[in-house]
Protein backbone atom coordinates (compact mmCIF):
# COMPACT_ATOMS: atom_id res chain seq x y z
CA UNK A 1 0.00 0.00 0.00
CA UNK A 2 2.93 2.61 0.81
CA UNK A 3 4.72 1.23 -1.91
CA UNK A 4 2.01 2.04 -4.67
CA UNK A 5 1.60 5.03 -3.15
CA UNK A 6 5.14 6.66 -2.98
CA UNK A 7 5.28 5.29 -6.90
CA UNK A 8 2.50 7.14 -7.57
CA UNK A 9 3.47 10.41 -5.78
CA UNK A 10 7.20 10.06 -7.58
CA UNK A 11 5.32 9.41 -11.02
CA UNK A 12 3.27 12.85 -10.74
CA UNK A 13 6.67 14.11 -9.48
CA UNK A 14 8.34 13.35 -12.53
CA UNK A 15 5.38 14.15 -14.58
CA UNK A 16 4.66 17.10 -13.22
CA UNK A 17 8.54 18.44 -13.65
CA UNK A 18 8.34 17.27 -17.25
CA UNK A 19 4.90 19.53 -17.62
CA UNK A 20 6.99 22.93 -15.90
CA UNK A 21 9.55 22.38 -18.77
CA UNK A 22 7.25 21.50 -21.76
CA UNK A 23 4.26 23.93 -21.42
CA UNK A 24 3.87 26.35 -23.88
CA UNK A 25 1.66 28.56 -21.39
CA UNK A 26 3.81 30.00 -18.32
CA UNK A 27 0.84 30.12 -16.26
CA UNK A 28 0.28 26.11 -16.58
CA UNK A 29 4.20 25.89 -16.58
CA UNK A 30 4.39 27.59 -12.71
CA UNK A 31 1.02 25.62 -12.09
CA UNK A 32 2.61 22.24 -12.56
CA UNK A 33 5.65 23.48 -10.88
CA UNK A 34 3.23 23.73 -7.95
CA UNK A 35 2.30 20.43 -8.13
CA UNK A 36 6.10 18.98 -8.42
CA UNK A 37 6.57 20.86 -4.93
CA UNK A 38 3.13 19.10 -3.73
CA UNK A 39 4.20 15.71 -4.85
CA UNK A 40 7.93 15.75 -2.84
CA UNK A 41 5.77 17.09 0.02
CA UNK A 42 3.95 14.04 0.03
CA UNK A 43 7.63 12.34 -0.71
CA UNK A 44 9.07 13.60 2.31
CA UNK A 45 6.10 12.21 4.75
CA UNK A 46 7.44 8.75 3.87
CA UNK A 47 10.28 9.68 5.54
CA UNK A 48 9.04 10.92 8.53
CA UNK A 49 9.80 13.97 7.75
CA UNK A 50 6.36 15.65 8.33
CA UNK A 51 7.92 19.06 9.57
CA UNK A 52 9.84 19.34 6.56
CA UNK A 53 7.16 18.34 4.07
CA UNK A 54 4.54 20.97 5.17
CA UNK A 55 7.20 23.45 5.73
CA UNK A 56 7.72 22.89 1.83
CA UNK A 57 4.37 23.43 1.44
CA UNK A 58 4.39 26.39 3.45
CA UNK A 59 7.24 28.42 1.48
CA UNK A 60 7.59 27.02 -1.78
CA UNK A 61 3.53 27.20 -2.83
CA UNK A 62 2.16 29.15 -0.29
CA UNK A 63 5.09 32.27 -0.31
CA UNK A 64 7.53 31.72 -3.42
CA UNK A 65 5.22 30.15 -6.11
CA UNK A 66 2.62 32.93 -5.64
CA UNK A 67 5.63 35.71 -5.70
CA UNK A 68 6.08 33.40 -9.38
CA UNK A 69 2.24 33.63 -10.15
CA UNK A 70 2.46 37.39 -9.65
CA UNK A 71 5.22 38.07 -11.93
CA UNK A 72 4.07 35.70 -14.77
CA UNK A 73 0.79 38.19 -14.35
CA UNK A 74 2.67 41.09 -14.07
CA UNK A 75 5.21 40.53 -17.12
CA UNK A 76 4.16 40.22 -20.72
CA UNK A 77 6.38 37.72 -21.72
CA UNK A 78 7.51 37.06 -24.76
CA UNK A 79 7.20 33.18 -25.69
CA UNK A 80 8.78 32.80 -28.55
CA UNK A 81 12.42 34.89 -27.30
CA UNK A 82 12.38 32.63 -23.84
CA UNK A 83 11.90 28.82 -26.15
CA UNK A 84 14.48 29.67 -28.86
CA UNK A 85 17.53 28.28 -26.88
CA UNK A 86 15.76 25.31 -26.17
CA UNK A 87 17.22 23.01 -28.88
CA UNK A 88 20.22 24.44 -28.58
CA UNK A 89 20.84 24.03 -24.57
CA UNK A 90 19.59 20.86 -23.96
CA UNK A 91 22.54 18.88 -24.27
CA UNK A 92 24.18 21.00 -21.69
CA UNK A 93 20.68 20.97 -19.33
CA UNK A 94 20.93 17.15 -19.74
CA UNK A 95 24.41 16.77 -19.49
CA UNK A 96 23.84 18.38 -15.92
CA UNK A 97 20.56 16.88 -14.94
CA UNK A 98 22.53 13.08 -15.74
CA UNK A 99 25.21 14.34 -13.54
CA UNK A 100 23.07 15.14 -10.97
CA UNK A 101 21.21 11.65 -10.90
CA UNK A 102 24.36 9.89 -11.05
CA UNK A 103 26.03 11.95 -8.28
CA UNK A 104 22.56 11.14 -6.14
CA UNK A 105 22.11 7.66 -6.68
CA UNK A 106 26.28 7.23 -5.69
CA UNK A 107 25.70 8.68 -2.60
CA UNK A 108 22.42 6.67 -1.77
CA UNK A 109 24.54 3.02 -3.00
CA UNK A 110 27.16 4.53 -0.11
CA UNK A 111 24.45 5.15 2.21
CA UNK A 112 22.93 2.39 1.82
CA UNK A 113 26.22 0.46 2.52
CA UNK A 114 27.25 2.26 5.58
CA UNK A 115 24.02 1.64 6.94
CA UNK A 116 24.41 -2.07 6.73
CA UNK A 117 23.07 -2.29 10.25
CA UNK A 118 20.91 0.05 10.16
CA UNK A 119 20.22 2.55 13.68
CA UNK A 120 16.71 2.83 14.89
CA UNK A 121 15.84 6.67 14.70
CA UNK A 122 15.20 8.15 17.75
CA UNK A 123 11.32 8.55 18.26
CA UNK A 124 10.93 12.67 17.90
CA UNK A 125 12.88 12.27 14.61
CA UNK A 126 11.96 15.13 11.92
CA UNK A 127 10.12 16.98 14.54
CA UNK A 128 10.67 20.74 15.29
CA UNK A 129 12.62 19.94 17.96
CA UNK A 130 15.00 17.46 17.05
CA UNK A 131 15.51 19.78 13.82
CA UNK A 132 16.06 22.56 16.06
CA UNK A 133 18.38 21.00 18.32
CA UNK A 134 20.52 19.58 15.13
CA UNK A 135 20.44 23.02 13.52
CA UNK A 136 22.05 25.03 16.44
CA UNK A 137 24.60 22.96 17.75
CA UNK A 138 26.10 20.66 15.35
CA UNK A 139 25.29 22.71 12.25
CA UNK A 140 25.28 26.35 13.78
CA UNK A 141 28.11 27.63 11.49
CA UNK A 142 26.98 25.99 8.22
CA UNK A 143 23.05 27.67 9.00
CA UNK A 144 24.80 30.87 10.13
CA UNK A 145 26.59 30.96 6.80
CA UNK A 146 23.51 30.12 4.93
CA UNK A 147 21.94 33.08 6.79
CA UNK A 148 24.79 35.77 5.76
CA UNK A 149 24.44 34.76 2.44
CA UNK A 150 20.52 34.86 2.09
CA UNK A 151 20.73 38.36 3.90
CA UNK A 152 23.60 39.62 1.35
CA UNK A 153 21.37 38.64 -1.10
CA UNK A 154 18.48 40.39 0.10
CA UNK A 155 20.27 43.65 0.53
CA UNK A 156 21.81 42.96 -2.60
CA UNK A 157 18.00 43.02 -4.55
CA UNK A 158 17.23 45.95 -3.01
CA UNK A 159 20.17 47.85 -3.64
CA UNK A 160 19.48 47.10 -7.66
CA UNK A 161 16.25 47.83 -7.95
CA UNK A 162 16.04 50.70 -5.19
CA UNK A 163 16.25 54.11 -7.55
CA UNK A 164 16.16 56.58 -4.50
CA UNK A 165 13.33 58.56 -2.73
CA UNK A 166 13.81 62.14 -4.23
CA UNK A 167 12.81 61.30 -7.83
CA UNK A 168 9.41 59.68 -6.96
CA UNK A 169 6.09 62.17 -6.34
CA UNK A 170 4.66 59.23 -4.12
CA UNK A 171 2.38 59.24 -1.57
CA UNK A 172 3.68 59.20 2.18
CA UNK A 173 1.56 57.37 3.69
CA UNK A 174 2.81 57.56 7.01
CA UNK A 175 2.24 61.35 6.91
CA UNK A 176 -1.01 60.68 5.51
CA UNK A 177 -1.87 58.75 8.42
CA UNK A 178 -0.59 61.16 10.95
CA UNK A 179 -3.14 64.13 9.53
CA UNK A 180 -5.36 64.97 12.37
CA UNK A 181 -8.56 67.28 11.22
CA UNK A 182 -7.57 69.95 13.67
CA UNK A 183 -4.16 70.81 11.44
CA UNK A 184 -6.28 71.20 8.08
CA UNK A 185 -9.85 72.73 9.06
CA UNK A 186 -9.42 75.83 11.10
CA UNK A 187 -13.19 77.02 11.77
CA UNK A 188 -13.87 80.59 11.40
CA UNK A 189 -16.08 82.82 13.64
CA UNK A 190 -17.57 85.16 11.60
CA UNK A 191 -19.34 88.29 12.82
CA UNK A 192 -22.16 88.94 11.48
CA UNK A 193 -22.88 92.85 11.12
CA UNK A 194 -19.55 92.79 9.04
CA UNK B 1 -16.06 -5.50 13.30
CA UNK B 2 -18.72 -5.24 10.37
CA UNK B 3 -18.89 -8.76 9.21
CA UNK B 4 -18.46 -7.45 5.45
CA UNK B 5 -15.02 -6.14 6.75
CA UNK B 6 -14.35 -9.72 8.00
CA UNK B 7 -14.37 -11.33 4.60
CA UNK B 8 -11.57 -9.42 3.61
CA UNK B 9 -7.81 -10.31 3.39
CA UNK B 10 -5.97 -9.31 6.76
CA UNK B 11 -4.01 -6.83 5.98
CA UNK B 12 -6.80 -4.82 4.27
CA UNK B 13 -9.21 -5.20 7.31
CA UNK B 14 -7.15 -2.61 9.43
CA UNK B 15 -7.02 -0.27 6.63
CA UNK B 16 -10.62 -0.11 5.34
CA UNK B 17 -11.24 0.02 8.96
CA UNK B 18 -9.40 3.03 9.07
CA UNK B 19 -11.19 4.60 6.05
CA UNK B 20 -14.60 3.90 7.20
CA UNK B 21 -13.90 5.71 11.06
CA UNK B 22 -11.78 8.60 8.78
CA UNK B 23 -14.78 9.36 6.47
CA UNK B 24 -17.44 8.99 9.44
CA UNK B 25 -15.66 11.83 11.20
CA UNK B 26 -15.13 13.83 7.86
CA UNK B 27 -19.21 13.61 7.56
CA UNK B 28 -19.24 14.70 11.23
CA UNK B 29 -17.36 17.92 10.58
CA UNK B 30 -17.96 18.90 7.33
CA UNK B 31 -21.90 18.67 7.83
CA UNK B 32 -22.47 21.15 10.85
CA UNK B 33 -19.51 23.03 9.30
CA UNK B 34 -21.46 23.79 5.58
CA UNK B 35 -24.68 24.55 7.60
CA UNK B 36 -22.62 27.16 10.09
CA UNK B 37 -21.42 28.48 6.85
CA UNK B 38 -25.16 28.92 5.67
CA UNK B 39 -25.95 30.48 8.54
CA UNK B 40 -23.17 32.80 8.84
CA UNK B 41 -24.58 34.82 5.78
CA UNK B 42 -27.81 34.50 7.08
CA UNK B 43 -26.45 35.45 10.54
CA UNK B 44 -24.13 38.57 8.73
CA UNK B 45 -27.22 39.86 7.35
CA UNK B 46 -29.32 40.62 10.07
CA UNK B 47 -26.57 41.39 12.50
CA UNK B 48 -25.16 43.92 9.73
CA UNK B 49 -29.23 44.97 9.24
CA UNK B 50 -29.76 45.77 12.99
CA UNK B 51 -26.60 47.87 13.38
CA UNK B 52 -27.54 49.93 10.22
CA UNK B 53 -31.34 50.13 11.72
CA UNK B 54 -32.70 47.16 9.01
CA UNK B 55 -34.46 44.24 9.63
CA UNK B 56 -32.46 42.22 7.17
CA UNK B 57 -33.96 38.89 5.32
CA UNK B 58 -37.35 38.12 7.24
CA UNK B 59 -39.35 37.02 4.45
CA UNK B 60 -38.79 33.28 3.84
CA UNK B 61 -40.05 31.03 6.57
CA UNK B 62 -40.41 32.06 9.94
CA UNK B 63 -38.16 35.02 10.84
CA UNK B 64 -36.46 34.68 7.76
CA UNK B 65 -34.47 31.10 9.06
CA UNK B 66 -35.23 29.82 6.11
CA UNK B 67 -33.22 32.52 3.85
CA UNK B 68 -30.00 30.64 3.23
CA UNK B 69 -31.82 27.43 1.94
CA UNK B 70 -33.54 29.44 -0.50
CA UNK B 71 -30.42 31.36 -1.52
CA UNK B 72 -28.64 27.87 -1.61
CA UNK B 73 -31.46 26.49 -4.03
CA UNK B 74 -31.17 29.72 -6.09
CA UNK B 75 -27.40 29.42 -6.54
CA UNK B 76 -27.74 25.91 -7.49
CA UNK B 77 -30.30 26.43 -10.63
CA UNK B 78 -28.19 28.63 -12.04
CA UNK B 79 -26.18 28.81 -15.12
CA UNK B 80 -22.52 28.95 -14.53
CA UNK B 81 -21.52 30.84 -17.83
CA UNK B 82 -17.85 30.38 -19.02
CA UNK B 83 -16.52 33.91 -20.56
CA UNK B 84 -15.41 33.69 -24.03
CA UNK B 85 -11.78 33.78 -24.23
CA UNK B 86 -11.97 32.07 -20.28
CA UNK B 87 -9.52 29.28 -20.34
CA UNK B 88 -11.78 26.83 -19.16
CA UNK B 89 -10.05 24.19 -17.63
CA UNK B 90 -8.34 26.59 -15.04
CA UNK B 91 -11.30 28.67 -14.78
CA UNK B 92 -13.79 25.79 -13.41
CA UNK B 93 -10.64 24.46 -11.50
CA UNK B 94 -10.39 27.76 -9.22
CA UNK B 95 -13.61 27.38 -7.05
CA UNK B 96 -12.74 24.04 -5.95
CA UNK B 97 -8.95 24.71 -5.70
CA UNK B 98 -9.84 27.47 -2.79
CA UNK B 99 -12.85 25.97 -1.21
CA UNK B 100 -10.76 22.41 -0.89
CA UNK B 101 -7.97 23.95 1.04
CA UNK B 102 -10.68 26.02 3.59
CA UNK B 103 -12.14 22.31 4.43
CA UNK B 104 -9.39 20.21 4.36
CA UNK B 105 -7.63 22.46 7.15
CA UNK B 106 -10.57 21.33 9.47
CA UNK B 107 -8.78 17.75 10.05
CA UNK B 108 -6.41 18.77 12.96
CA UNK B 109 -8.95 21.27 14.60
CA UNK B 110 -9.56 19.26 17.94
CA UNK B 111 -13.12 20.01 19.64
CA UNK B 112 -12.53 18.75 23.38
CA UNK B 113 -9.64 16.72 24.54
CA UNK B 114 -10.04 13.79 22.66
CA UNK B 115 -12.65 14.49 19.73
CA UNK B 116 -9.61 15.36 16.52
CA UNK B 117 -9.76 13.69 13.59
CA UNK B 118 -5.98 13.42 12.67
CA UNK B 119 -4.24 14.20 16.19
CA UNK B 120 -1.06 15.11 14.07
CA UNK B 121 2.19 16.91 15.58
CA UNK B 122 2.90 19.41 12.98
CA UNK B 123 -0.85 20.89 13.74
CA UNK B 124 0.22 24.44 14.12
CA UNK B 125 1.73 24.20 10.63
CA UNK B 126 -0.66 22.28 8.65
CA UNK B 127 -2.99 24.59 9.63
CA UNK B 128 -0.61 27.59 8.27
CA UNK B 129 0.49 25.72 5.23
CA UNK B 130 -3.55 25.06 4.19
CA UNK B 131 -4.54 28.15 4.82
CA UNK B 132 -1.58 29.72 2.54
CA UNK B 133 -3.13 28.06 0.02
CA UNK B 134 -6.56 29.33 -0.68
CA UNK B 135 -4.77 32.19 -2.75
CA UNK B 136 -4.36 30.54 -5.55
CA UNK B 137 -7.76 29.84 -6.25
CA UNK B 138 -8.14 33.35 -6.35
CA UNK B 139 -5.37 34.14 -8.24
CA UNK B 140 -6.13 31.25 -10.76
CA UNK B 141 -9.77 32.52 -10.72
CA UNK B 142 -8.59 36.16 -11.98
CA UNK B 143 -5.98 35.06 -14.29
CA UNK B 144 -8.64 32.56 -16.31
CA UNK B 145 -11.73 34.93 -16.34
CA UNK B 146 -10.15 36.80 -18.80
CA UNK B 147 -11.09 39.92 -17.42
CA UNK B 148 -9.33 42.81 -16.19
CA UNK B 149 -11.61 43.70 -12.75
CA UNK B 150 -11.04 40.21 -12.16
CA UNK B 151 -6.94 40.44 -13.02
CA UNK B 152 -6.32 43.37 -11.05
CA UNK B 153 -8.46 41.87 -7.90
CA UNK B 154 -6.30 38.73 -8.11
CA UNK B 155 -3.14 40.70 -7.91
CA UNK B 156 -4.26 42.70 -5.15
CA UNK B 157 -5.17 39.50 -3.33
CA UNK B 158 -1.87 38.08 -3.99
CA UNK B 159 -0.12 40.73 -2.53
CA UNK B 160 -2.03 41.30 0.57
CA UNK B 161 -2.38 38.05 1.19
CA UNK B 162 1.85 37.56 1.09
CA UNK B 163 2.17 40.35 2.88
CA UNK B 164 -0.20 39.42 6.28
CA UNK B 165 0.51 35.30 5.95
CA UNK B 166 4.40 36.75 7.05
CA UNK B 167 3.02 38.40 10.38
CA UNK B 168 0.38 35.99 11.05
CA UNK B 169 3.66 33.37 10.66
CA UNK B 170 4.79 35.47 13.17
CA UNK B 171 2.08 35.81 15.59
CA UNK B 172 1.70 31.56 15.61
CA UNK B 173 5.36 31.58 16.10
CA UNK B 174 4.99 33.42 19.54
CA UNK B 175 1.87 30.99 20.21
CA UNK B 176 4.70 28.00 19.49
CA UNK B 177 7.15 28.93 22.17
CA UNK B 178 4.41 29.80 24.84
CA UNK B 179 2.83 26.65 24.00
CA UNK B 180 6.02 24.62 23.38
CA UNK B 181 4.40 22.15 20.64
CA UNK B 182 2.65 22.49 17.08
CA UNK B 183 0.14 20.15 18.22
CA UNK B 184 -3.57 21.91 18.41
CA UNK B 185 -4.62 20.04 21.40
CA UNK B 186 -1.10 20.35 23.11
CA UNK B 187 -1.38 24.03 22.79
CA UNK B 188 -4.78 24.37 24.43
CA UNK B 189 -3.79 22.23 27.18
CA UNK B 190 -0.64 24.39 28.08
CA UNK B 191 -3.24 27.21 28.77
CA UNK B 192 -5.19 25.37 31.31
CA UNK B 193 -5.07 26.75 34.88
CA UNK B 194 -7.82 29.82 34.74
CA UNK B 195 -8.19 32.85 32.27
CA UNK B 196 -4.98 34.50 33.12
CA UNK B 197 -3.74 31.70 32.19
CA UNK B 198 -4.94 31.66 28.51
CA UNK B 199 -2.02 33.39 26.24
CA UNK B 200 -4.14 36.12 25.67
CA UNK B 201 -2.08 38.02 28.17
CA UNK B 202 1.51 37.45 27.74
CA UNK B 203 0.77 37.01 23.94
CA UNK B 204 -1.87 40.35 23.68
CA UNK B 205 -0.12 42.76 20.43
CA UNK B 206 0.43 39.09 18.38
CA UNK B 207 -3.26 38.20 19.37
CA UNK B 208 -4.38 41.54 17.87
CA UNK B 209 -2.01 41.19 14.95
CA UNK B 210 -3.07 37.18 14.39
CA UNK B 211 -7.13 38.35 14.41
CA UNK B 212 -6.65 41.43 11.91
CA UNK B 213 -4.08 39.19 9.80
CA UNK B 214 -7.09 36.27 9.61
CA UNK B 215 -9.49 39.16 8.54
CA UNK B 216 -6.90 40.61 6.00
CA UNK B 217 -6.60 36.89 5.02
CA UNK B 218 -10.17 36.25 4.17
CA UNK B 219 -10.48 39.10 3.00
CA UNK B 220 -12.88 40.77 4.55
CA UNK B 221 -13.91 44.57 5.43
CA UNK B 222 -12.06 46.56 6.49
CA UNK B 223 -9.65 45.04 4.36
CA UNK B 224 -11.90 43.64 1.62
CA UNK B 225 -9.78 45.71 -1.49
CA UNK B 226 -9.76 42.33 -3.42
CA UNK B 227 -13.62 42.74 -3.80
CA UNK B 228 -13.91 46.20 -3.82
CA UNK B 229 -17.08 46.74 -5.46
CA UNK B 230 -16.67 50.40 -6.01
CA UNK B 231 -13.29 50.01 -8.18
CA UNK B 232 -13.25 46.61 -8.91
CA UNK B 233 -17.21 45.37 -9.40
CA UNK B 234 -16.67 42.42 -7.14
CA UNK B 235 -12.83 41.75 -8.36
CA UNK B 236 -12.10 38.16 -8.89
CA UNK B 237 -15.27 36.34 -8.96
CA UNK B 238 -16.92 38.93 -11.49
CA UNK B 239 -17.39 36.30 -14.06
CA UNK B 240 -18.91 33.79 -12.32
CA UNK B 241 -22.28 32.69 -11.64
CA UNK B 242 -24.43 30.06 -9.92
CA UNK B 243 -23.11 27.07 -7.98
CA UNK B 244 -18.98 28.64 -8.89
CA UNK B 245 -19.63 31.63 -7.66
CA UNK B 246 -21.08 29.99 -4.47
CA UNK B 247 -18.06 27.79 -3.53
CA UNK B 248 -15.84 31.34 -3.62
CA UNK B 249 -18.23 32.24 -1.17
CA UNK B 250 -18.31 29.13 1.31
CA UNK B 251 -14.96 29.08 1.37
CA UNK B 252 -14.67 32.29 2.24
CA UNK B 253 -16.93 31.94 5.13
CA UNK B 254 -15.23 28.79 5.89
CA UNK B 255 -11.45 30.41 5.89
CA UNK B 256 -13.69 33.05 8.71
CA UNK B 257 -14.67 30.37 10.85
CA UNK B 258 -11.42 28.94 10.76
CA UNK B 259 -9.75 31.80 11.65
CA UNK B 260 -12.03 32.46 14.59
CA UNK B 261 -12.37 28.76 15.57
CA UNK B 262 -7.99 29.33 15.72
CA UNK B 263 -8.06 32.31 17.56
CA UNK B 264 -10.33 30.59 20.06
CA UNK B 265 -7.64 27.80 20.28
CA UNK B 266 -4.96 29.98 20.24
CA UNK B 267 -5.37 32.30 22.54
CA UNK B 268 -8.87 32.05 24.39
CA UNK B 269 -8.21 28.32 26.09
CA UNK B 270 -9.69 26.37 23.22
CA UNK B 271 -12.22 24.45 24.96
CA UNK B 272 -11.45 25.17 28.56
CA UNK B 273 -14.01 26.81 30.92
CA UNK B 274 -13.41 30.44 31.99
CA UNK B 275 -14.40 29.94 35.13
CA UNK B 276 -11.81 26.45 35.22
CA UNK B 277 -10.37 28.24 38.88
CA UNK B 278 -13.10 30.46 39.96
CA UNK B 279 -13.96 29.21 43.74
CA UNK B 280 -17.65 28.67 43.76
CA UNK B 281 -18.88 29.34 40.36
CA UNK B 282 -16.11 26.12 38.74
CA UNK B 283 -17.52 23.57 40.35
CA UNK B 284 -21.01 24.67 40.00
CA UNK B 285 -20.78 25.51 36.55
CA UNK B 286 -19.44 22.24 34.29
CA UNK B 287 -20.50 22.25 31.03
CA UNK B 288 -19.43 20.32 27.88
CA UNK B 289 -15.95 21.77 26.07
CA UNK B 290 -17.50 22.24 23.06
CA UNK B 291 -19.68 24.47 24.25
CA UNK B 292 -16.94 26.86 25.53
CA UNK B 293 -15.10 26.62 22.38
CA UNK B 294 -18.00 27.15 19.95
CA UNK B 295 -18.77 29.97 22.35
CA UNK B 296 -15.23 31.48 22.21
CA UNK B 297 -15.78 31.38 18.37
CA UNK B 298 -19.16 32.92 17.87
CA UNK B 299 -17.85 35.78 19.76
CA UNK B 300 -14.78 36.17 16.87
CA UNK B 301 -16.96 35.57 14.15
CA UNK B 302 -19.32 38.26 15.37
CA UNK B 303 -16.13 40.26 15.48
CA UNK B 304 -15.91 39.86 11.97
CA UNK B 305 -19.28 41.00 11.22
CA UNK B 306 -18.95 43.50 13.81
CA UNK B 307 -16.02 45.11 12.07
CA UNK B 308 -17.38 45.12 8.36
CA UNK B 309 -20.42 47.10 9.88
CA UNK B 310 -18.20 49.45 11.15
CA UNK B 311 -15.17 50.18 9.34
CA UNK B 312 -14.78 52.08 5.82
CA UNK B 313 -12.30 50.10 3.46
CA UNK B 314 -8.90 50.37 3.76
CA UNK B 315 -7.43 52.05 0.64
CA UNK B 316 -4.79 49.59 -0.87
CA UNK B 317 -1.27 50.95 0.06
CA UNK B 318 -2.63 51.79 3.85
CA UNK B 319 -3.13 48.07 3.88
CA UNK B 320 0.52 47.46 3.02
CA UNK B 321 1.89 49.76 5.39
CA UNK B 322 -0.46 48.03 7.96
CA UNK B 323 0.88 44.47 6.95
CA UNK B 324 4.84 45.42 6.20
CA UNK B 325 5.75 48.44 8.71
CA UNK B 326 3.29 48.09 11.29
CA UNK B 327 2.62 44.64 11.86
CA UNK B 328 5.65 42.50 11.19
CA UNK B 329 7.82 44.92 12.96
CA UNK B 330 5.89 44.72 16.15
CA UNK B 331 5.36 41.00 15.63
CA UNK B 332 9.40 40.15 15.27
CA UNK B 333 10.20 42.55 18.57
CA UNK B 334 6.98 40.39 20.98
CA UNK B 335 8.27 36.96 19.59
CA UNK B 336 11.95 38.17 20.81
CA UNK B 337 10.40 39.09 24.51
CA UNK B 338 8.48 35.56 24.16
CA UNK B 339 11.19 33.83 23.97
CA UNK B 340 13.37 35.75 26.69
CA UNK B 341 10.07 34.90 28.70
CA UNK B 342 10.19 31.25 27.80
CA UNK B 343 14.01 31.45 28.28
CA UNK B 344 13.98 32.80 32.04
CA UNK B 345 11.24 30.44 32.51
CA UNK B 346 8.62 33.36 33.75
CA UNK B 347 5.29 31.99 35.81
CA UNK B 348 2.83 31.43 35.76
CA UNK B 349 2.63 31.12 31.40
CA UNK B 350 6.22 29.47 30.97
CA UNK B 351 7.20 27.75 33.83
Amino acid sequence: MTLIAFYGFAGLYLLSGLLVVTLRNPMHAALSLVLAFFSSAALWLFLQAEFLALLLVLIYVGAVMVLFLFVVLLLDINLAVLREGFIRWLPVGGAVAIAMAVGIIAALYTELEDAAGAVALPADYGSAAWIGQHLYTAYLYPFELAGAVLLVAIVAAIAMTHRGRRRRRAQDPAAQSRVQASRRVRLVQLDKDS
Amino acid sequence: MHPLVMLLPDPWQEASLLLLTTAVGIVMILVPLLLSVAYLTFAERKVIGYMQSRLGPNRVGPYGWLQPIADAMKLMFKEVVIPSGANRGLFLAAPILSLTPSLAAWAVIPFNDTAVLADINAGLLYVLALTSLAVYGVIIAGWASNSKYAFLGALRSAAQIVAYEIAMGFALVGVLIAGGSLNLGDIVRAQSGSVLHWFWLPLLPLFVIYFISGVAETNRAPFDVVEGESELVAGFHVEYGGMAFAMFFMAEYANMIMIAVLCALLFMGGWLSPFESVPWLGEQLVLPGLFWLLAKTSLFLFLFLWLRATFPRYRYDQVMRLGWKVFIPIAIVWVTLVGLLAALRVPPWFD
